[in-house]
């Protein structure tokens, strides 16, 4: 046993020695894999950090209200009575002077030009409530001030103003037919709330001459008081709504984009693992083909067929590792952090970060040495069964 | 092509590289196509879009609505030919957000100004004698098993009815079918205005967008200028574009996402092309002084050069053949599932490219070592 270990372990090591000399073929297996893995993992980023966005706003503790029916704020609807219902439930957190956090919300849409193309997109704008903020605490404004309740001020998401031209600080928008002032930038953890722009609940409505709110979002008392928010909201006859924490919501908003690009990432990923193992299995071929005679010399002055061919075997998955440490290695590099938006279910623009996680880079990796033993050991196998004596009068 | 069967030959001579190598090509070819293909479902039926056909919505976001009062004044504006309207229905199927267009039109209206969505005359008969009728893209139909007969319940997200009640049922009263092939033409579920306005609970007398055809599409701008302008002041400005520039800015929103995905794959296209190239030319050069035996028997230099670049460009554009066929009868294959992301055919236009860079690709390959086999002295050749 020991003899054979030692015997892999000595033929192994000639193989990488002169691994040099057969860089050309060799880098087809690297780089076709750091191919595959760079570009998997590269789309699932994109799935990832698009997911992360919407569930950092996921709490649990935190409940939202839409009609029945609504499949995302855009398309609910809420009378101020309805609201104004909500707001009685039992299980909202209190604050310090007694009040329920409650926050009765429009959530609405604005054409503004984009930074990047300047081409008209949609914009979120917010009309929130005092409570907004007690519910949210995770917003901070970050530069300039508050807007003062009653005004046409803003403040903007901190995505929104990098991703939307003209919104810094002091910058004056018009829309709806009269000019709104950008006062403060905020930032909110990270959040899908950072791609919006807020303003007065009340200013929003008028402006866009609505009476109603979107949505009621409150603050539980804890995770388990959303039975009891939920049922006395459901048992009322005067209200015909939808109750989910925000953590089931964001969920649901994600869900669409997530498997879009997962069926994407996984199909694109797949053919060209395929391909990747036409490369492989070539360079293989190659490799112990040019190598004939050395391995003829090995069997001939006395290793095993099982040696040759493992050490064969290793090479590959050796140079598939390779591959996909360094596919892995500028996914990250490219792209982790990289800043892009998207339209989401609000019909809005969502800015979001690619997420390169360890996960994603293990998978990658797996995937590598996957190809790696796929395309190496038919060629093992013919390395292992050569005809000793052809093999050494070739030349 | 009388040397066509010694190109043959010489390009199986090592079967199993050469199998390896165009199966190599096959999925970069493969890849292009199906990633062009998703390409122009991102861009959104841009193409297709009609150039004398306007769409007339909200000046401030899509989410506000028009009077329909206003289809009357858009009709008097000089240039125009006619006008329909629709509103966006949205609403889910079996639990889930629709994956399909449902809008509200008024049967004869919509269907002149969209000539393109065609039906028998029995189905346009019917769908105008049923107030709750409904008709349905062909594709749509077949993926949801819906026969005409069937009640199609849908669940109201933002269209409660006046009693409350969120669902909304359709009779299927027929088919149509999208004779422009747009991404996602036979994808829709239209339904009549009349049953939707009156049992909606809110809303009553507002559309979502016109669309109004004009009599040439060079007095396109005109029209769209003189239209908004008649509503500039009103309490709801409008905002009229082509239909093409419509599409073309609903595609810019999901921009990114579709501008990153091109550009990772397109250089791993790259680079697949790069390496196979690179094992296609070392190939060559291990058969160099083979070809020296060749001209012993009297192949001229020029001749010689030909099949080293030919036999280059043989396998280039065979692999590529079968990866653009691969693509397209994958794409056939998956036609439903895919049909829901607006991916439906890879077009010739994608085809060409893919023959050209196929092309290029085995020029560049061949070229070096067919310069090599002709500058080749017999001698030397012999001797290695």
């Amino acid at each position: 046993m020991f003899a054979w270990m030692n015997q892999i372990a000595q033929v192994s090591w000639m193989n990488l020695k002169n691994l040099p000399q057969r860089l050309g073929t060799s880098l087809v297996i690297v780089v076709g894999i750091a191919g595959v893995v760079g570009v998997l993992t590269a789309i699932l980023s994109m799935g990832a950090g698009f997911r992360a966005t919407l569930g950092k706003a996921g709490y649990e503790d935190r409940a939202i209200v839409m009609r029945n029916g609504a499949t995302s704020e855009l398309s609910s609807g809420l009378s101020r009575e309805q609201a104004d219902v909500i707001r009685g439930a039992p299980g909202i957190r209190r604050d310090a002077g007694g009040n329920p956090i409650v926050a009765a919300e429009l959530l609405v849409i604005a054409d503004l030009p984009k930074a990047s193309s300047g081409t008209l997109a949609n914009a979120a704008v917010r009309g929130v409530q005092p409570g907004a903020f007690l519910l949210r605490p995770e917003v901070k404004i970050a530069q300039g001030r508050q807007f003062s309740f009653g005004t046409r001020e803003v403040i903007v998401g901190k995505q929104a103003a990098t991703q939307f031209g003209g919104l810094g600080l002091g910058a004056r928008i018009a829309f709806r037919d009269s000019d709104w002032t950008v006062v403060g930038i905020f930032e909110a953890d990270g959040s899908v709330n950072e791609s919006e722009l807020w303003a007065d609940a009340e200013v929003v409505q008028n402006a866009y001459r609505r009476n109603g709110f979107q949505s009621v979002s409150v603050a539980l008392e804890n995770a388990s008081a959303l039975t009891t928010f939920k049922d006395a909201l459901t048992a009322d006859p005067r209200l015909r709504v939808k109750v989910s924490t925000m953590k089931q919501y964001f969920a649901s908003q994600s869900e669409m984009m997530s498997k879009l690009i997962n069926v994407l990432g996984y199909s694109v990923g797949l053919i060209m693992a395929v391909g990747a193992v036409f490369g492989a299995l070539n360079t293989m071929y190659a490799a112990i083909s040019t190598r004939g005679r050395e391995i003829a010399t090995l069997r001939a002055i006395g290793f095993g067929a099982m040696p040759v061919m493992i050490s064969v075997l290793l090479e590959a998955l050796l140079l598939a590792l390779l591959g996909g440490a360094i596919g892995a290695a500028l996914a990250y590099v490219m792209f982790n952090g990289y800043t892009a938006a998207t339209l989401g279910s609000n019909f809005s623009q969502v800015a979001f970060d690619f997420r390169v996680t360890t996960a994603l880079m293990g998978q990658g990796l797996l995937l590598a040495l996957a190809i790696g033993l796929i395309g190496g050991f038919l060629p093992a196998w013919r390395a292992a069964r050569l005809p000793i004596a052809t093999a050494l009068r070739a030349e | 092509m009388k040397y066509f069967s010694l190109i043959w030959a010489s390009l199986f001579r090592k079967k199993a590289r050469t199998i390896l190598t165009l199966l190599s090509i096959v999925v970069a070819f493969m890849l292009f196509g199906l990633l062009q293909a998703v390409n122009q479902a991102f861009s959104g039926g841009a193409e297709a879009a009609d150039a004398d056909r306007m769409i007339t919505n909200s000046k401030y976001s899509i989410i506000d609505m028009l009077p329909i009062s206003y289809k009357a004044q858009i009709e008097s504006v000089p240039g125009v030919k006619a006008v329909a309207f629709a509103s966006w229905f949205g609403g889910s199927y079996q639990d889930k957000p629709a994956r399909f267009a449902v809008f509200p039109v008024v049967p004869d209206e919509y269907l002149t100004v969209a000539p393109e969505l065609q039906m028998s005359a029995e189905t346009r008969a019917a769908w105008n004698a049923t107030r709750t009728g409904a008709v349905v893209g062909e594709a749509l139909a077949k993926q949801m098993n819906w026969k005409v007969g069937d009640k199609v319940p849908l669940q109201a997200d933002i269209w409660p009815q006046k009693d409350g009640s969120l669902t909304w049922t359709f009779d299927i009263v027929g088919t149509f079918h999208n004779a422009k092939d747009q991404a996602n033409g036979d994808s829709a579920l239209l339904f009549r205005y009349d049953y939707f306005d009156e049992a909606r609970q809110f809303g009553k007398g507002t559309i979502g967008w016109f669309l109004v055809k004009v009599d040439d599409r060079r007095h396109a701008e005109g029209v769209g200028k003189t239209i908004d302008s008649q509503f500039g002041n009103s309490s709801h400005a409008t905002k009229t574009q082509t239909e093409q520039a419509f599409a073309q800015g609903f595609a810019k929103q999901f921009g990114d996402i579709a501008l990153i995905v091109s550009a990772i794959l397109g250089a791993v296209f790259f680079t697949i092309l790069v390496l196979t190239g690179n094992t296609m030319s070392q190939a060559l050069r291990e058969r160099i002084p083979e070809l020296g035996i060749l001209k012993t028997v009297g192949f001229s230099n020029q001749a010689v050069w030909w099949l080293v670049l030919l036999e280059s460009l043989l396998l280039a554009m065979l692999g590529a053949a079968l990866g653009l066929l691969l693509a397209m009868s994958t794409v056939n294959a998956l036609k439903e599932t895919l049909s829901g992301f607006g991916v439906t055919r890879v077009g010739w236009r994608v085809v060409a490219e893919g023959l050209f860079i196929a092309f290029l690709l085995g020029v560049l390959v061949g070229v070096a070592p067919a310069m090599k086999a002709m500058r080749l002295k017999i001698i030397d050749a012999l001797n290695s």
